[in-house]
């Protein structure tokens, strides 16, 4: 722990020290109150326009206090707001986001770890190569690959499906989930490993009753980050989706992006902070694990 | 005992009924979500099951198309194509060529379509002399809306020519009054650029231009002088334009902020939801010059397998022509019929003077697709085009560099 | 038997991932380079002609614009970016009472797509609506921001949205590496008198130097791969001034029937990547190999 808070030098007259000190205080209270300011401003215009009505965002300014709180809007967005014929809001997506983003984050975590536990701790010849290789698939935009793989999703049969979806998202999400883990391995001691195949572990057995214990912290790392991926797609979810199988981002493009209708923009920014939450709760509840998860990686980076 | 049997023979019916009911199947590709939008396609929905189908929907909103444009290549590609799609202009002999669209010439020639719609919008309905699209309505987009209030208030009648328009323009800027409430968004500014073409070359010089890319017509003094009044017109819009959603320009119209608004009929819907009257709260007019720049909604149909979802097809096709889906939707839409034989008298007075011009410019040939909505070229001339366009109102590049531009990038598109 | 698959089994285990990255990944790169050398219009095809795609690329006013953006936006984003992750770690640093309150403030953007915020940072900009007329309310009259109506800096805008979303990682990883810093070490530089700045510019930030490539990578990636947030703010505009080379391809793929074209630009896209990514991989390699 890094503590800086203590007075800085023991030479200066005490009183002056505490008096700077405690402006010094005031001052960082201050800058971080700004930077909140900044970062909340989004989500004040999303929740109180949500809560307007109509009239009121078209007569009214837009960063205002509703004068009247309603929560019209909010219902409208969950479970009447117009996607296309059906006009049963966001809700009948929200599960079909749910069914695609738990496997895919659960799969892609589990290969993941696997992955960086051998590439970490079991390294043959080619080792590295094949690790490069798959972090650099990391970069590759994704509007790149929309075409083929609707072509190779046709050709196994499952185009248009949830499990292809949950394909391609473990496909994609591969690269990272295998770095994060990597990174975190490479900080157990190999000896650890040797130890363990000495008393006769095999590889499975080290990996799962050393390694997988060890984990935690940075298997919450990767769910959050790969959940928020998922959850958050569009691209994928409104090419490779089909009636039914329709992620809930792409309800919300249905719900906030049409292009000659009539916009109602609180049930729109309701709609928005609803698809919203899942991640958002994941952030806030898990938030303090996520920097545990990375102070525990990030050592060797 | 008796009762027994019949139970049991009628149960065998019901489920043998409903193994041959399995019926018309159709899955939709759309792009209409909005709540006006998606009860007029409720409208199909209901009259194709009450005709014993079944309808999924798949909409995909966003970009005018551009999403479920991604979503149609994907489910293509994945051999995997809708039953029926949101389709239009040349983009559908473009699908066509590409050998995945169903013909649907049977139900065309048993419904007489040649008879009810009108030559040039019938044309975009035939890959190459088979009908393979049904017409859902007809947008007119050479509209200009105007605040009744506003206009009377300072002495203005609805101009008749771009040279009208200005001066009530400079006068309406002296008032204090925005004269043009306009969305800085691409097609918006394509949208502007079209009607200006309309007016000031005719609709013979937009042929040429717009339609045919003719090169002397791109690089004429005509275009020069089009590009001159694009400037003059930024000059009438507020500071605030840029990106600025369309039916938010529409209520700037409504709330008298601004005085005109150059739109697609759809931004009636925003003037009627609003609770205002057509002619009185607000006037619809053509923009200034003759012609008739439309934009045809229609649906065609992708080859796909199975008995059942090729019913559905010829059910959807012959339905989505049929007057009452015709008159039903376009009430809801804004639009008009593109059947002529509607009778429009629950229409209100700004789609009987559509539907009255679209007539009249028919006979004339000055009924003509609409470029920046994707109805007069293919994706990737259009697009070349609009980009000069937006480049051109968003910046100070001249009118002479604009015009060189443009006949650079209608070449670089091919 | 078993023990050949004992012996075998982590490049068994690896053997699936492996195949699906060369397929999906690089499979996928050789068939769009494969696309860019065609004249494929609305589907792909695959007869070759040669490089007419890229001729027409590098003759496009709107691609120059869309590297240019790409080159602005990316130094801006990620330096910024950067600066600020590491400036509010330290500030979080300082013991304060409500971090894990801060914390989370700071880091939520990272959890919402923009395709929720677009439209909340699309009013808060615009000029008529949001900060200028706010504050022209508050007496100021002359106050003046218009960056996102303004061609020439409305990529500026999308520069601080952007920090805005990623801003908060950065302060993550920052914030786990001065965690992790060895405490005895900045206790003795106390005890010898030298001032906080000092520890910080000379002991504890040269030690972070693995997290900040780590927080290069991420950003450039995001960088590069910014769409959403182009489409959501400004849609491009005005004009075609915000467009980005991932935009730009996706128009040209999907509203404009002109695979080809963005195939050609993917492939740029796609060495600008690999520029930036190989230096990095070499380097961890080259760690990895002592």
């Amino acid at each position: 722990m890094t503590d800086l808070s203590m007075p800085q030098s023991q030479t200066e007259p005490r009183s002056q020290s505490a008096v700077g000190k405690v402006a010094l205080r005031w001052l960082l209270y201050v800058l971080l109150g700004l930077f909140a300011l900044y970062y909340l401003m989004p989500l004040f215009v999303m929740l109180t326009t949500s809560l307007k009505s109509l009239e009121e965002i078209r007569t009214g300014s837009l960063i205002s206090l509703p004068r009247e709180v309603s929560f019209d809007a909010w219902k409208t967005a969950w479970s009447g707001a117009c996607t296309g014929i059906q006009c049963e809001g966001l809700r009948p997506y929200f599960w079909n986001s749910v069914l695609i983003a738990v496997p895919a984050v659960a799969i892609s975590t589990l290969l993941g770890a696997l992955n960086g536990y051998v590439v970490a701790h079991w390294r043959f010849k080619g080792a590295n190569i094949i690790f490069s290789l798959m972090l650099f698939g990391c970069f590759i935009p994704f509007q790149v690959v929309l075409l083929p793989m609707a072509r190779l999703l046709g050709m196994m049969g499952i185009a248009g499906t949830i499990p292809g979806l949950i394909f391609v998202h473990v496909i994609y999400g591969l690269g990272f989930t295998t770095l994060f883990f990597r990174n975190y391995y490479v900080t157990i001691p190999s000896e650890l490993t040797k130890a363990a195949r000495v008393d006769g572990a095999g590889f499975l057995r080290i990996f799962w009753s050393i390694f997988l214990p060890l984990s935690l912290p940075i298997i919450v790392v990767t769910v959050i980050w790969q959940f928020t991926q998922i959850w958050n797609d569009f691209l994928f979810g409104v090419s490779f989706s089909q009636a039914g199988t329709q992620p809930v981002t792409v309800a919300l493009n249905n719900i906030v992006n049409s292009t000659t209708g009539v916009k109602e923009y609180n049930v729109d920014m309701a709609a928005a902070i609803i698809a919203g939450l899942p991640t958002l709760l994941v952030y806030v509840v898990a938030g303090k694990y996520f920097i545990r998860g990375l102070t525990a990686g990030s050592v060797k980076g | 005992m008796k009762r027994f049997a019949f139970a049991t023979v009628s149960t065998l019916a019901v489920v043998a009924g409903s193994s041959v009911l399995a019926g018309p199947q159709a899955e939709v590709l759309h792009w209409w979500t909005s709540g006006g939008e998606a009860k007029s396609v409720a409208v199909l929905q209901e009259e194709f099951a009450a005709n014993g189908g079944s309808w999924t929907d798949m909409p995909v909103a966003g970009g005018g198309g551009d999403a479920a444009m991604t979503a149609l290549r994907a489910r293509v590609l994945s051999g995997n194509a809708p039953t029926a799609v949101q389709l239009k202009g040349p983009a559908i002999q473009e699908w066509y060529e590409e050998g995945v669209l169903a013909d649907i010439s049977s139900v065309a020639e048993a419904e007489g379509w040649a008879d009810v719609l009108p030559a040039s919008i019938a044309g975009h309905m035939k890959c190459e002399g088979t009908w393979c699209a049904a017409p859902v309505n007809v947008h007119r987009v050479d509209w200009i809306w105007a605040n009744a209030d506003v206009l009377a208030a300072n002495g203005i009648e609805m101009p008749t020519t771009w040279d009208e328009f200005n001066a009530a323009a400079d006068k309406l800027q002296a008032a204090g009054v925005i004269p043009l409430a306009h969305g800085g968004q691409a097609w918006q500014d394509a949208t502007v650029f079209e009607t200006v073409v309309l007016g000031i070359g005719g609709p013979e010089f937009f042929q040429k231009a717009l339609v045919d890319l003719d090169p002397e017509a791109l690089t004429s003094d005509t275009m020069v002088q089009v590009f001159d009044q694009m400037r003059t017109l930024r000059g009438y819009v507020d500071e605030n334009f840029s990106g600025r959603d369309w039916n938010l320009a529409t209520a700037m119209v409504m709330n008298g902020e601004a005085a005109f608004q150059i739109m697609g009929d759809w931004a009636k819907g925003e003037f009627l939801a609003a609770g205002k009257k057509p002619g009185e709260d607000f006037l619809c007019a053509s923009t200034p010059g003759d012609g008739y720049l439309y934009n045809v909604d229609s649906f065609a149909m992708f080859d796909v397998e199975g008995d059942d979802k090729k019913a559905g097809q010829d059910l959807l096709a012959k339905l989505i022509v049929a007057p009452n889906f015709q008159k039903v939707f376009n009430l809801n839409k804004g639009s008009i019929p593109a059947r002529t034989d509607v009778a429009l008298d629950d229409f209100d007075i700004c789609a009987n003077l559509s539907a009255e011009d679209m007539g009249s410019t028919s006979d004339a040939g000055s009924l003509l697709p609409s470029y920046a909505h994707g109805m007069a070229l293919r994706g990737s001339q259009s697009g070349a085009i609009t980009d000069v366009v937006t480049a051109h109102f968003n910046s100070d590049m001249s009118s002479a560099d604009a015009v060189q531009q443009l006949a650079a990038a209608v070449a670089n598109s091919y | 038997m078993s023990e050949w698959l004992e012996n075998h089994l982590p490049k068994v285990v690896l053997a699936p991932s492996f195949i699906a990255v060369l397929i999906f990944v690089y499979g996928f790169i050789g068939w769009t380079a494969w696309v860019s050398l065609t004249r494929s219009k609305l589907l792909p095809k695959y007869e070759i002609k040669g490089f007419i795609q890229y001729e027409r690329l590098f003759d496009s006013p709107r691609w120059d614009t869309a590297i240019n953006n790409l080159y602005i936006f990316g130094a801006l984003f990620i330096v910024i970016a950067m600066v600020l992750g590491l400036l509010l770690a330290i500030l979080l640093d300082q013991k304060i009472r409500v971090e894990g309150a801060i914390r989370t403030i700071y880091l939520y953007p990272m959890a919402l797509s923009m395709i929720v915020t677009g439209t909340a940072w699309k009013w808060i900009l615009n000029p008529g609506l949001g900060i200028e007329s706010m504050v022209q309310g508050w007496g100021f009259t002359n106050f003046e921001f218009d960056w996102l109506v303004n061609p020439d800096y409305a990529i500026y805008t999308i520069v601080m949205a952007a920090i805005w979303q990623s801003s908060g990682f950065v302060m993550a990883l920052f914030l786990a590496g001065l965690r992790s810093v060895d405490g005895e070490i900045i206790k003795a530089a106390q005890v010898d008198g030298i001032p906080t700045w000092r520890i910080y510019t000379a002991i504890i930030i040269p030690s972070m130097a693995p997290i900040f490539l780590s927080a290069f990578i991420v950003l450039a990636h995001l960088a590069i791969k910014s769409f959403d947030l182009v489409i959501a703010l400004t849609g491009g505009g005005p004009g075609y001034a915000t467009d980005l080379p991932a935009t730009y391809m996706y128009a040209m793929a999907f509203s404009r029937g002109d695979i080809g074209q963005a195939a050609s630009s993917a492939m740029i896209m796609m060495l600008v990547v690999f520029a930036i990514v190989v230096p990095y991989l070499y380097s961890e390699l080259r760690a990895k190999n002592d």
